[in-house]
């Protein structure tokens, strides 16, 4: 009966000491799971130490880092500063995205139409029914558009890319704002719901004279027709790693408490105007500081090696100036 | 010889009485396993039913009553305003849709297999109808989005229109424009999915009526539909009901092929070729991305679900009663 408690009993200290040596869990947005997941996997490589991130959703992710059940949270919605105080949380962006308007018009070839985020507001609101608007024409001249109804394809479920596509459409129309607003979930006035990104653009593809919104990975990897878009500047942007690094750059991290910017309608004449960033947040004085240091460690390697995977799979690196500003956060806040 | 007698007298009632109290211990342990199983039912009801009401407490206490005739589903509104109209809607009229295409074929399936299939084509029915039972529902939806939706809004829908254009009401509930999301679209996916549970229990119940009686009936000269009509049907009347309520119950709860295919659309419309919702769908797209007020709200929509659920299948229960009562009479 002994040796077997001494097995047990050096069985879980064996499996304890493992765990707390190597693997770092995280949880929350599914947006930014196949980076994670990737750098997670080149890490261990490198390293030998492991991260465990389950992608159960921003809500999720905000709720086991506020419960302490994990190292980091992370979140496509980042929290207000007096919320990060209160849970004495500190917070910062890891890669970014961008959402793009699709649409599946016969002869409309990727990049061809531009909206302004007023056009795209009138028609999410049923407000314009068919292509050849004038409000459509005008931005668009030299296109020839269908006298055909459009089909409003947006997202069914919870998500970060709805957040952020509504708080854009928000920034630019009042009508928008105040009559629907900003969510993850929010009263659609018109249009189909289509589930995740696969659906929309599924949808997309399948129905003629239509429009949708989706992460720009989804829109090249599947070869949807992406429009461009009139930015805060007033210029007309095509949807390309430029454009959505220069949104960031041009973005005031330094004067944000808890890095809180959303980088939609940013300023600049190449911004491209929905970009976002994911977030992840950590506790500032954690119960477990090595797992803290792990994960931060972790973060640092991906911040500097984790570009080219991050550029493979169509995200977006945070850029130079705002990594640095990150480091010094960690330093003056997480504590060790 | 006299020695052995001695033993087997002597054994005898030792035996008997130590085997009877075995038998006695397997019964009662046989009885508290069975009895235990069948109350661990209404534990586990109970315990579902009482974690609904706690998570939706919070909803039920902003919205009251009016959660059920509101059409407003706006959780990022400030407050949220939470209303159930349009879910319960689509659940009720998918399901009754569903219904109205499934019974009729389900049964027709049916009396084809047991009354007039050749045999060598039973075989092969019968295990596609199988099949049809063990199709993941994901599939189903996959499918629906995919090649059913695209044929219905390209074909179908813009000939109903055409047809019913015009004509009060009917024009109303077949209106355009065509979609390839629609109410219409998932109640048929549904119509689909729940045939085989219609069809392999009329199957049985048909095979349980006794060759006698259906004999007896074509020997004095009824045709076949006659046969069906006034002894089989009648006969299995109650296993037909099982298996439609069985199904009914199923086309309420339908969840991943449904969100593919309705449109995920909380507003109410007269077409049914417009988008709409059902509270399993609605709760499938929204929770995972829910807190606070929004999540309480998705918990009351199952909560009404489940109340929902629990008065259709007493109704069932009740007609069936009536039923029975006017065949005993």
């Amino acid at each position: 009966m002994n040796f077997i408690k001494t097995i047990v009993a050096a069985g879980l200290v064996a499996a304890s000491t493992s765990a707390f040596a190597a693997d770092i869990t995280g949880a929350g947005a599914t947006f930014p799971f196949p980076i994670y997941s990737k750098w997670a996997d080149a890490y261990k490589k490198e390293t030998g130490n492991g991260l465990n991130y389950q992608s159960i959703g921003s809500g999720g992710g905000i709720k086991q880092i506020q419960a302490k059940t994990v190292t980091f949270g992370a979140t496509d919605a980042p929290l207000k500063a007096e919320q990060l105080e209160k849970d004495g949380l500190a917070q910062w962006p890891m890669v970014m995205g961008a959402i793009v308007p699709v649409v599946n018009i016969e002869g409309v070839k990727p990049g061809e139409l531009v909206f302004d985020g007023e056009t795209l507001a009138s028609v999410y609101l049923g407000k314009i029914t068919k292509w050849d608007d004038p409000a459509i024409k005008k931005l668009n001249p030299n296109v020839k558009l269908p006298s055909e109804a459009i089909t409003v394809v947006r997202r069914s479920d919870g998500s970060g890319t709805t957040f952020n596509f509504t708080n854009y459409l928000s920034k630019a129309s009042a009508d928008w704002k105040s009559k629907v607003g900003e969510g993850t979930a929010v009263e659609w006035p018109v249009g189909v719901g289509a589930k995740g990104n696969e659906g929309v653009s599924g949808n997309i593809s399948q129905t003629k004279n239509s429009i949708g919104y989706v992460e720009y990975a989804y829109a090249k990897q599947n070869k949807l027709t992406y429009t461009g878009l009139v930015n805060k500047a007033g210029k007309p942007v095509q949807p390309t790693v430029e454009a959505f690094q220069a949104a960031a750059s041009n973005a005031d991290w330094a004067k944000a408490p808890g890095y809180y910017v959303i980088l939609t309608d940013q300023p600049g004449e190449k911004s491209w105007p929905i970009t976002a960033a994911t977030f992840i947040l950590m506790h500032k004085d954690a119960t477990d500081k090595a797992a803290s240091q792990e994960a931060i460690k972790f973060f640092r390697w991906a911040f500097k090696s984790g570009g080219k995977a991050a550029e493979e799979l169509d995200y977006i690196s945070m850029p130079e100036g705002v990594v640095t500003l990150i480091e010094k956060t960690w330093a003056a806040e997480i504590k060790s | 010889m006299a020695v052995q007698s001695d033993i087997v007298d002597d054994a005898g009632p030792y035996d008997r009485a130590k085997a009877l109290s075995a038998f006695k211990l397997g019964d009662v342990t046989f009885y508290w396993i069975t009895r235990l199983s069948a109350i661990s039912v209404l534990l586990i009801l109970g315990g579902i039913i009482l974690s609904l009401i706690v998570g939706a407490f919070p909803a039920m206490k902003e919205f009251g009553f009016s959660f059920l005739w509101t059409q407003r589903w706006a959780p990022s509104a400030d407050p949220p305003v939470l209303g159930a109209l349009g879910p319960m809607y689509g659940t009720l009229v998918t399901s009754f849709i569903a219904m109205l295409i499934a019974i009729p074929v389900g049964l027709g399936i049916a009396i084809f297999l047991t009354e007039l299939c050749p045999q060598w084509l039973r075989r092969p029915i019968g295990m596609a109808v199988e099949l049809l039972a063990g199709i993941p529902s994901i599939i189903y939806g996959m499918w629906g989005f995919f090649v059913l939706g695209p044929f219905l809004a390209n074909t179908f829908q813009p000939f109903m229109i055409k047809i019913f254009d015009g004509v009060p009401v009917l024009g109303a509930i077949f209106a355009g424009p065509p979609s390839y999301l629609s109410l219409f679209n998932a109640a048929l996916i549904l119509a689909i999915m729940v045939l085989p549970f219609i069809t392999s229990i009329s199957v049985d119940v048909f095979k349980t009526v006794p060759p006698v009686l259906k004999e007896a009936a074509y020997g004095v000269g009824c045709t076949t539909w006659e046969v069906v009509r006034s002894v089989v049907i009648p006969y299995t009347r109650v296993g037909i009901i099982g298996g439609v309520m069985l199904a009914l119950g199923r086309a309420l709860g339908e969840t991943m092929a449904v969100t593919f295919i309705i449109g995920n659309s909380f507003r109410i419309s007269s077409s049914i070729f417009a988008p709409g919702t059902t509270i399993s769908a609605a709760i499938a797209s929204e929770f995972a991305e829910s807190d606070g007020l929004h999540q309480s709200g998705l918990i009351l929509l199952g909560l009404l679900l489940f109340v929902l659920t629990f008065f259709v299948l007493a109704g069932a229960r009740l007609m069936l009663m009536r039923l029975e009562q006017k065949a005993g009479n």
